[in-house]
């Protein structure tokens, strides 16, 4: 991090710099809400045309592990947000204790969906390296856990960016006091954070639950 | 000359680590300038290829290699950059009286995922090449490719994040850094229409990213995601492509438009006619861009339902793109006109903007285009949107802003001249090949019926003119850099806040803070031109 407060050649004011970074953020997820939304299109596409092999691979994704990083990404997405109410009212130690909650359970998410992609490849289900499966449904099914192993890869691949940049404003977090700057590039992490989290909600329900009706 | 961008440090460090606008604009110039006479040469080849109806030159393995090089390097790599990473690179900041982008090093390093992207399609093409159209069709690309796809589909998809940070860039600084007193409806046109042209970039360049990454995981996967042999929809791969790449064709022209705002109002004395109808048809087009992308696929078998639609929108979109045609021929009645190089090429521009663009109505019509599909009628009505369009307007704004960039001006007796040639051996070029489209000659094919030869034949004659025509200004604009007379800051009493500063800008762009409280195009009060 830079000097505390400082503002670079090209801008006027301190407000002028926090908002470039707040607008700018708020640019970059509208590209990425169409780059999410082109894969989801298109998974959509295939379950349309055929429901009943993405029915029963729903059914064979591990829903527990799911739901459980559903709730480890909504808590995280709370301590972030809790870091920045508590950034505002200038106390670094809370800032501290919620951003390194928030990496841990990131951390805690990734390590999770590890434990997935393993069980994934011991049961054959991984296309292209180790698939094994019989019955009319196996074609569908190969293509679903394609679209899986994308978009939860993809996600994945944001998460850790977003884990990174915690760290920094986590190392950083002494600045929050005396540096306006801090504050706002916080923010706008934590747009990028909620934005992950958003985008996972619509995986877990696109990916585990098919198929789990009735 | 003392204390401009161009002073301010020699070495190598000082360019390529540069976080000033001005300069970024100027790597990105010299880079395409280099891809353009790469995607020029494989043009060449093909035109010289087609003056005799049989195969002489090339193979039509390397035809088909020749014809995609040619789409892709003009498409990604000189057209959707050019006005947008030159001209707006170096001008927007100066015009809106800021003193750089809101995001200088994402600036830079948008020039150097743009190098990455083009080094690796170089690589895809100098290895072998691919095979498969700039479109990349499915199966194309899949079941039938045994080029380099995946290399060339990696370097499209490195350049798009390049082209997207780009767009970011512009929207933010569009917003947040304008002058105290320049409102919205203040702005030059150029602005409104490049904020356009971003909104595009940012929000239908992530389709076509995430659909290579789909194609590249059809592979490593072995999954048929488009590829019908394993099971995949090759249609589904046409509409995720035109998603993009029909918006893509106003990211290619919008910037264009832009430009020949500024020059028809400078070259007349006049205000523009009907600004805020202008400044909205940019937006109007931007958002109706995004809903025709079905015609390019009138007889892939989509239903008769969506095509009607499709092609129900794109007379739609035609609505803005008049409005603006009309309002540039309003601009210019009774004014003072004024025939300077960059005024010849905003003409040219009108002239075949307005061809393009009808012929782009016949290719609306269902019926029409079923009959036209995959003819060159096709070929000529893009390339007179294109080439006819961008390019002249690409070549006007760098006419009009070379004495700001360099500081320097040009002979513009031939200035003129190369303006005058580039429209005559455009047509020349170019109407041929409607004629041909009409009676039936396929594209990409490099073998044709002996009746077709005189139109090809006139079509590469005119070719020849225009390559000349295109490489005139290498000369005297190269000329000029060493020998030209010192500019002034404002050479053709125009209105813009970029000439208020000195040719070439300080590195700050301005020495104190414009403020701006006239009219856009206020040229009632304009300073005399000083080249009369």
């Amino acid at each position: 991090m830079p000097e505390p407060d400082e503002i670079a050649a090209h801008l006027s004011s301190s407000e002028q710099r926090d908002e470039i970074l707040e607008l700018g953020m708020w640019t970059f997820l509208s590209t990425e809400v169409l780059l999410f939304g082109g894969l989801i299109l298109t998974y959509m596409v295939y379950r349309h045309a055929d429901p009943q092999s993405f029915a029963e691979a729903g059914r064979q994704t591990r829903i527990v592990i799911g739901t459980i990083n559903t709730a480890v990404l909504l808590t995280s997405s709370f301590c972030v947000a809790a870091a920045i109410q508590a950034g505002e009212s200038g106390a670094a130690k809370a800032v501290r204790g919620l951003l390194a909650a928030a990496i841990v359970l990131g951390l805690i998410f990734l390590g999770l969906k590890g434990v997935e992609y393993l069980g994934e490849y011991r049961d054959h289900l991984v296309p292209g390296i180790d698939f094994e499966q019989s019955g009319s449904h196996a074609q569908g099914i190969r293509l679903f856990f394609m679209f899986y192993f994308v978009a939860t890869g993809l996600h994945a691949v944001h998460l850790l960016c977003g884990v990174i940049v915690l760290a920094i404003f986590l190392r950083c977090a002494f600045q929050v006091a005396r540096n306006a700057r801090y504050l706002a590039g916080l923010r706008t992490a934590g747009l990028y954070w909620h934005f992950v989290d958003v985008v996972w909600i619509f995986l877990y329900a696109l990916i585990y639950l098919p198929g789990r009706s009735g | 000359m003392s204390n401009n961008y161009l002073t301010d440090g020699y070495t190598l460090r000082s360019w390529f680590f540069t976080i000033d606008h001005k300069r970024i604009a100027i790597l990105y110039f010299a880079s395409l300038i280099f891809l353009f006479l790469i995607g020029g040469a494989a043009a060449t080849m093909i035109r010289i290829e087609l003056v005799t109806p049989q195969a002489d030159l090339v193979s039509s393995d390397t035809y088909n290699r020749l014809f995609t090089m040619h789409g892709i390097i003009m498409v990604w790599f000189f057209l959707i950059p050019s006005i947008p990473n030159t001209l707006g690179n170096f001008i927007v900041p100066l015009m809106i009286g800021a003193r750089d982008l809101a995001f200088p090093r994402l600036n830079l390093a948008s020039w150097y995922l743009f190098m990455l992207g083009a080094a690796i399609t170089l690589y895809a093409i100098f290895m072998g090449g691919i095979d498969t159209g700039w479109t990349l069709y499915t199966p194309f690309s899949t079941l039938y490719s045994n080029s380099y796809v995946a290399v060339a589909a990696a370097g499209i998809f490195v350049a798009g994040f390049s082209s997207i940070l780009t767009g970011l860039n512009f929207i933010v600084t569009i917003h947040k850094l304008r002058a105290p007193g320049l409102t919205w409806y203040k702005l030059p046109l150029f602005i409104w229409s490049l904020y356009a042209t971003s909104i595009i970039l940012v929000l239908a360049t992530p389709v076509l990213a995430i659909t290579l990454v789909l194609l590249a995981a059809e592979r490593i996967f072995g999954v048929g995601v488009f590829d019908p042999r394993i099971g995949g929809d090759p249609l589904l791969f046409q509409h995720l492509f035109w998603f993009y790449s029909h918006p893509a064709v106003y990211i290619m022209i919008l910037p264009g438009m832009g430009v020949v705002n500024e020059l028809i109002t400078c070259y007349s004395r006049k205000k523009i006619f009907g600004y805020k109808f202008v400044a909205w048809a940019s937006l109007a087009i931007a958002a109706a861009g995004f809903l025709v992308w079905g015609h390019h696929m009138f007889v892939s078998g989509q239903s008769l339902i969506a095509s009607l639609v499709f092609s129900f929108m794109s007379f739609v979109v035609a609505v803005p793109s008049a409005i603006k045609v009309f309002n540039w021929t309003a601009t210019l009645h009774k004014g003072t006109l004024r025939f300077d190089a960059p005024m010849l090429y905003a003409l040219g521009f009108i002239g075949l903007f307005t061809m393009g663009g009808l012929t782009g109505l016949f290719l609306a019509c269902l019926a029409f285009d079923v009959y036209a599909t995959d003819t060159y009628f096709v070929v000529a009505h893009f390339h007179y949107i294109m080439v006819g369009g961008m390019v002249t307007a690409y070549f006007g704004g760098l006419h009009y802003w070379w004495p700001k960039i360099t500081g320097r001006m040009y002979s513009d007796y031939w200035a003129r001249a190369a303006a005058i040639l580039i429209f005559l051996g455009f047509n020349l070029t170019f109407f041929p090949q409607f004629i041909l489209g009409v009676e039936g000659m396929p594209r990409r094919y490099h073998v044709y019926p002996p009746e077709f030869q005189v139109w090809n034949a006139l079509s590469s004659g005119g070719a020849t003119i225009l390559a000349a025509a295109y490489l005139l200004p290498v000369f005297y604009l190269g000329y000029s850099l060493f020998f030209g007379a010192r500019a002034p800051a404002n050479p053709w009493g125009a209105t813009g806040l970029e000439w208020q500063t000195s040719s070439p800008p300080p590195k700050l762009n301005f020495d104190k803070q414009p403020v701006v409280t006239s009219p856009p195009y206020d040229y009632e009060h304009a300073p005399e031109p000083q080249n009369a």
